[in-house]
């Protein structure tokens, strides 16, 4: 059995307080006590729904909802986007849609989280990963599927992948994530 | 431009939180050291002082907008000019450059830059969310938006390109907690070994729980001031300490937030545009270049921090610094991650590029008079974090840059001794050093030099 940590987990939460000490007299020497009180600290709760466009990227995430990878391409320079951007940073023209869905692709960054933002602690373990196509000149950030944890190497740095798209589309960047080319 | 002295700083004792006081009063506790530091005291210091910047990064961590002006507030500096910086891990790095500006521009003769971060006041998890909304939160925190993710992928490719190992970065670790043993603002003061760093709790391979800085609740100032603002100040009674601590350079850079956008420019390119001056003038070094491209590398990728490169090169070009490396005395640099320390070693010249893994091993970068516990093969030359850095003296990000600031003010003063109450980390006549700021992934990194004047 593996060893348990040393510390529990720090969690806010528990009971709720009414009413905290306080001197019962305000006389000079407990309104003197009082710069040595200990803080009082409170939860506030803050949750927000924002309503985020995608803007002129919004046809890149309807692609990947049809099984289509696209990238943004300048219309001179060919200078190619596998992350989409509206504008060629160095034209500054706008770039045109092109399709890379078939495109060969690897492994060019890697890591395993075992740890998290919030939002993201329930899915570790997870491997996230920088893409590169062959002829576009920008990598891609995604999730790779189908590796062994065990197995973690750097050897994973030029493995040929291939993306899946999730049948159930969330509209999300992780529509599309990829697995080693040969599974 | 007019000629800009770094004359005081104060440090909070950076913890993990501070739920004894308010933002504000964190902030009072690093003002009121900086002010005592010149012998004054508050109501004459408030008469002199022109006016401020306020530098913190998220207004999540505080849930309170507007909490620069709740400082200048609480510091009794209302009425006078006060603008709030914030550029991600690099604010304090360039709310310092901003406090530069007002001076030099003539805008004002004494400016204070106070900085702070209260982290303390969500948990881990969820202020590791808050740092990761620093990334595209169309493409990038979607995927697993986690800082520490980031950077190790940028380290795997270091590590494929150049081959630096997981030890070499432990290197730092063991560097920058041992040097802060001996600072007793530091967060973390511990004698760790490369197995201490490497056992520790995996959180994103490769890097471990002691590659990466921890969260903190913290705050520094600097008092920076023009030759009239000398004036000013002595004239009410400071006692200002001689030689003097000039700004003689600054420096910045960007790029772009998803570190996916970068480019991978070509050999001419990069000897063009990025490489330093030594670099440029070096046979060896070209053919040493050449040699990587002819291997793959490409510049900047994710390997390196091109920002960085850019900001140092600026700085060195103002300050006439030609080889960093024997031309600085100490750098207080950005330790976010370990791997980031490597990186930034080679962004900032003081090893060429690819060799960051075997100069952070090599002994170069440690103290003298600090027992590593480890087998270094060269003499220290300049030392990088002797203060221990954000890993070990923890990292409130909008006082960060400006702790660095503070620590290296007191290096060239020689008053390491007088402020930590031990003199191991004095660097022995300190002349010039430099201070490197840096915002997520590379993405604002400002790099100021302050030189003591003789």
């Amino acid at each position: 059995m593996a060893k348990l940590p040393e510390r529990r987990p720090e969690t806010l939460g528990g009971y709720v307080v009414h009413g905290v000490p306080f001197p019962v007299e305000t006389d000079p020497d407990a309104l003197a006590f009082l710069k040595r009180m200990a803080p009082l600290q409170i939860e506030q709760e803050y949750s927000i729904t924002y309503l985020h466009s995608y803007g002129q990227d919004s046809p890149w995430f309807a692609g990947v909802t049809n099984k289509k990878l696209l990238a943004s391409q300048d219309p001179v320079s060919g200078y190619t986007y596998a992350t989409p951007r509206g504008h060629d940073m160095y034209s500054g023209e706008e770039t045109n849609w092109i399709d890379i869905t078939d495109r060969k692709a690897t492994v060019h960054a890697f890591t395993v989280c075992y740890f998290g933002s919030e939002e993201f602690l329930p899915e570790t373990p997870f491997v996230l990963a920088l893409i590169s196509y062959e002829g576009v000149d920008t990598l891609f950030l995604t999730r790779l599927m189908g590796v062994d944890l065990d197995e973690v190497s750097l050897d994973w740095i030029g493995m040929e992948v291939k993306p899946k798209f999730l049948r159930n589309s969330k509209l999300k960047p992780t529509d599309v994530y990829f697995v080693p080319a040969g599974d | 431009m007019r000629t800009v002295y770094a004359i005081s700083g104060g440090v909070s004792k950076f913890a993990k939180a501070r739920p004894d006081k308010t933002f504000q009063a964190v902030i009072k506790e690093a003002y009121d050291a900086a002010i005592a530091d010149i012998g004054l005291d508050f109501p004459t210091f408030t008469k002199v002082v022109d006016g401020s910047v306020a530098s913190y990064f998220s207004d999540h961590f505080s849930r309170q907008l507007m909490a620069g002006i709740m400082a200048q507030d609480y510091l009794g500096l209302v009425p006078k000019p006060s603008h709030r910086v914030e550029g991600g891990g690099a604010t304090g790095g360039l709310s310092f450059q901003e406090g530069w500006k007002n001076v030099a521009s003539g805008h004002m003769d004494v400016c204070v830059v106070y900085g702070f971060e209260t982290m303390s006041h969500v948990e881990t998890w969820k202020g590791n969310e808050f740092i990761a909304l620093a990334s595209d939160v169309s493409w990038d925190y979607p995927v697993g938006g986690f800082y520490s993710g980031y950077y190790a992928m940028m380290v795997t490719r270091h590590m494929k390109e150049f081959g630096t190992t997981v030890e070499q970065m432990a290197a730092v670790s063991v560097k920058n907690h041992r040097n802060a043993y001996h600072n007793p603002y530091a967060q973390k003061r511990n004698r760790y070994t490369i197995e201490d760093v490497r056992n520790a709790p995996m959180v994103a391979w490769p890097l471990t729980r002691l590659d990466i800085c921890v969260m903190s609740d913290g705050a520094a100032a600097t008092i920076l001031v023009s030759e009239e603002g000398l004036k000013k100040l002595e004239a009410a009674g400071a006692q200002i300490k001689r030689p003097l601590v000039k700004v003689s350079g600054i420096g910045r850079g960007t790029d772009a937030m998803r570190m996916a956008d970068r480019p991978h420019v070509d050999y001419d390119t990069f000897m063009r545009d990025y490489a330093t001056e030594q670099e440029k003038s070096s046979d060896d070094t070209r053919a040493y270049y050449k040699s990587l491209w002819e291997r793959g590398t490409r510049y900047p990728g994710v390997h390196s921090f091109r920002a960085g490169r850019s900001a140092g090169n600026m700085a060195y070009k103002h300050a006439g610094i030609d080889d960093p490396m024997t031309e600085l005395d100490f750098v207080e640099l950005h330790d976010a991650y370990t791997s980031s320390e490597i990186q930034t070693y080679e962004d900032l010249g003081l090893c060429r590029y690819g060799e960051g893994g075997d100069f952070a091993a090599s002994g170069k970068a440690f103290m003298p008079n600090v027992d590593y516990g480890l087998d270094l093969p060269e003499a220290p030359v300049t030392p990088v974090n002797p203060s221990g850095g954000l890993i070990a003296c923890g990292h409130p990000v909008g006082a960060t840059g400006l702790m660095q600031g503070v620590f290296a003010i007191w290096q060239l003063q020689g008053t390491i001794g007088e402020h930590f109450g031990d003199e191991t980390l004095q660097v022995s006549d300190a002349k010039r050093g430099a201070i490197h700021s840096h915002a997520g992934t590379g993405t604002y990194v400002t790099v100021s030099i302050l030189e003591r004047e003789d």
